[in-house]
């Protein structure tokens, strides 16, 4: 296990020798791994560091390797979101998000293994098998960014990019005890990343750090005309850790410490708010009301874009293609051969939830609730400068114990996807250790106000050690 | 409660074929989480907007330029199924 695990290190790692033996202790680790983390690794990606130290690239990012979710297009890198449908397929262009990295210098190692079509809390849905924890290889990574999480936290990549659609980023980030940020909507352009749920989604960094989380974020946020709802904003990241957190307001939404959530947790995550005490901050209990209602509006929301977004996988352009006499046919059995069942499933629920005399039932219901939801956040968050709970109400569950049951998976999410119905951003710190698995607490704040949320996760993490701990096998 | 046609219809209206013996599963699992969305009927939505997204943008125009598109080849380097600089599928009626 490399000893440099985050940015400054590397940074000063390459100073003292080179960029191409950075990337060269990073393959060597990845080549030994058994968690199943990467789907791709980039056979150009050590040519790219030679590049960096031959042009002494004096990039942000210079000679940084960074993961990918599977889902974010890399141009000559295959691109399948874990789906058996995209197989083969090797986008023409580079998302947003890789352009950026790309001109900060930075090293893309390969593609980060997911639930299929990020439709998942597990990683277990993918076509390429489950992720494995690595703090215990029984046991989920969570998901759906389930490869970004579990190789950071592995040492086999610094940093990730994950995407965030109901918790995607910050539940996969505490289930393996990374840091892991979901923007606020509109701060990283969406170009590039294969849609799921338009509206709700969001790529977002992971890291073991949140320094690191700040260093990506300067680089890959900002506003892009080919994204309409990339929103042209100025915000600070690095700046945001200078400052302390005195007289900062927390509010413990009464909600996510309810029913179904672990003890163990709980009593971390109390732990925790009393350590922001300590530091001079200062806790309220609030309440978001309408939070026993989201988890339903979210997935009829996500299921119908779902439903929309994933018409475009016909077997005509590109990916798998059946045998059909018609088209009608060929599309059909593509896609029945194509999608995993969990993607079916969801397909078939948006299609039923957007046809005619279930609309308004339904979808435009799910819409209406989604107002009260980001009403409860804008009530909160008038009073208070954060909100905070648990990310996860349990910590990993195991290997196959929830995949049978989707209503059973779909509960687990049940405090993440409040914020992405919201828009609002929210960052998962580790907080400490549950049965021996790391367990994360959610930082929220107001739109476009990560500054105060990074504050606020910077002062935690330099006053806990839990984020300095590695799985045992790493370790 | 959706049924078993329901299914196979919605199965038509999304493109995925499902074969008889999945159409009762899939009523099944369908109809456990429509029991779960049927909670929202207790939520008083009478004067609520709905929220199709929440940037705060409406209408967001660019200019009506022409600008360089990506080669053709480089569009159709994903398929087989392609002739004369198209994509080629299936009659469609």
């Amino acid at each position: 296990m490399a000893a440099w695990t985050d940015i400054s290190g590397i940074r000063q790692k390459i100073a003292d020798s080179s960029a191409e033996e950075v990337t060269a202790s990073y393959i060597d680790i990845i080549g030994k791994s058994k968690i199943n983390g990467f789907t791709t690794l980039w056979d150009e990606a050590i040519n790219v560091a030679r590049d960096i130290d031959a042009n002494s690239h004096d990039g942000p990012l210079a000679g940084v390797p960074i993961a990918i979710k599977e889902n974010i297009s890399t141009k000559g890198i295959s691109t399948t979101c874990s789906s058996k449908i995209l197989q083969g397929y090797v986008p023409p262009y580079d998302a947003h998000v890789i352009e950026r990295l790309k001109e900060a210098g930075a090293v893309i190692l390969g593609k980060t293994n997911m639930d299929e079509f990020a439709m998942g809390t597990s990683t277990e849905s993918s076509y390429y098998g489950p992720t494995l924890n690595p703090w215990d290889p029984s046991r989920v990574p969570g998901g759906s960014s389930g490869g970004s999480a579990a190789v950071v936290a592995a040492g086999e990549a610094p940093v990730s990019l994950g995407s965030d659609t109901g918790g995607s980023v910050r539940c996969p980030a505490a289930f393996c005890g990374t840091v892991g940020l979901k923007p606020t909507y509109g701060c990283i352009s969406r170009y590039g990343l294969i849609s799921y749920a338009n509206s709700l989604e969001q790529i977002g960094p992971l890291a073991t750090n949140v320094a690191d989380i700040a260093a990506i974020m300067e680089v890959v946020a900002g506003h892009d005309p080919r994204d309409s709802t990339s929103i042209n904003k100025e915000n600070t990241y690095i700046d945001a850790l200078a400052e302390g957190v005195e007289g900062m307001r927390i509010g413990v939404p009464e909600e996510y410490l309810s029913h179904g959530i672990d003890e163990k947790v709980e009593k971390l995550v109390w732990d925790s708010i009393h350590t922001f005490e300590d530091l001079g901050a200062s806790y309220e209990n609030v309440s978001l009301p309408h939070t026993r209602y989201a988890l339903a509006a979210y997935y009829i929301i996500a299921m119908s874009e779902a439903s929309s977004n994933l018409a475009r996988f016909d077997g005509t352009r590109y990916g798998f293609c059946a045998e059909g006499d018609n088209w009608h046919l060929m599309a059909s059995k593509t896609r029945a051969e194509g999608f995993g069942a969990e993607v079916k499933r969801r397909i078939l629920l948006g299609t039923y939830a957007l046809s005619a005399g279930y609309q308004d039932k339904y979808y435009l219901k799910a819409l209406k609730v989604r107002t009260l939801v980001k009403q409860d956040f804008e009530r909160a968050l008038a009073n208070v400068d954060v909100l905070m709970g648990p990310t996860m109400p349990t910590p990993a569950f195991r290997i196959g114990e929830k995949i049978g049951d989707p209503l059973s998976l779909y509960m687990s999410d049940v405090n993440t996807v409040p914020i992405n119905l919201a828009g609002v951003p929210s960052i998962s710190v580790p907080c400490g250790f549950a049965d021996n698995m790391p367990v994360g607490l959610q930082i929220t704040g107001t739109h476009f106000d990560e500054k105060t949320i990074m504050k606020a996760a910077y002062n935690f993490e330099q006053n806990t050690e839990h984020h300095k701990k590695r799985p045992p096998e790493v370790a | 409660m959706i049924t078993k046609e329901e299914v196979e219809h919605v199965g038509w209206l999304a493109r995925i074929d499902i074969s008889d013996d999945e159409s009762y599963a899939y009523a099944q699992k369908l109809n456990s989480v429509l029991d779960y969305f049927g909670q929202l009927d207790e939520v008083d939505t009478e004067d609520v907007p709905p929220t199709y997204h929440v940037a705060d943008i409406v209408n967001v125009f660019r200019e009506d330029k022409v600008q360089d598109s990506m080669p053709q080849e480089e569009v159709l380097a994903n398929t087989e199924h392609k002739h004369d600089g198209n994509f080629k599928a299936p009659r469609i009626i």
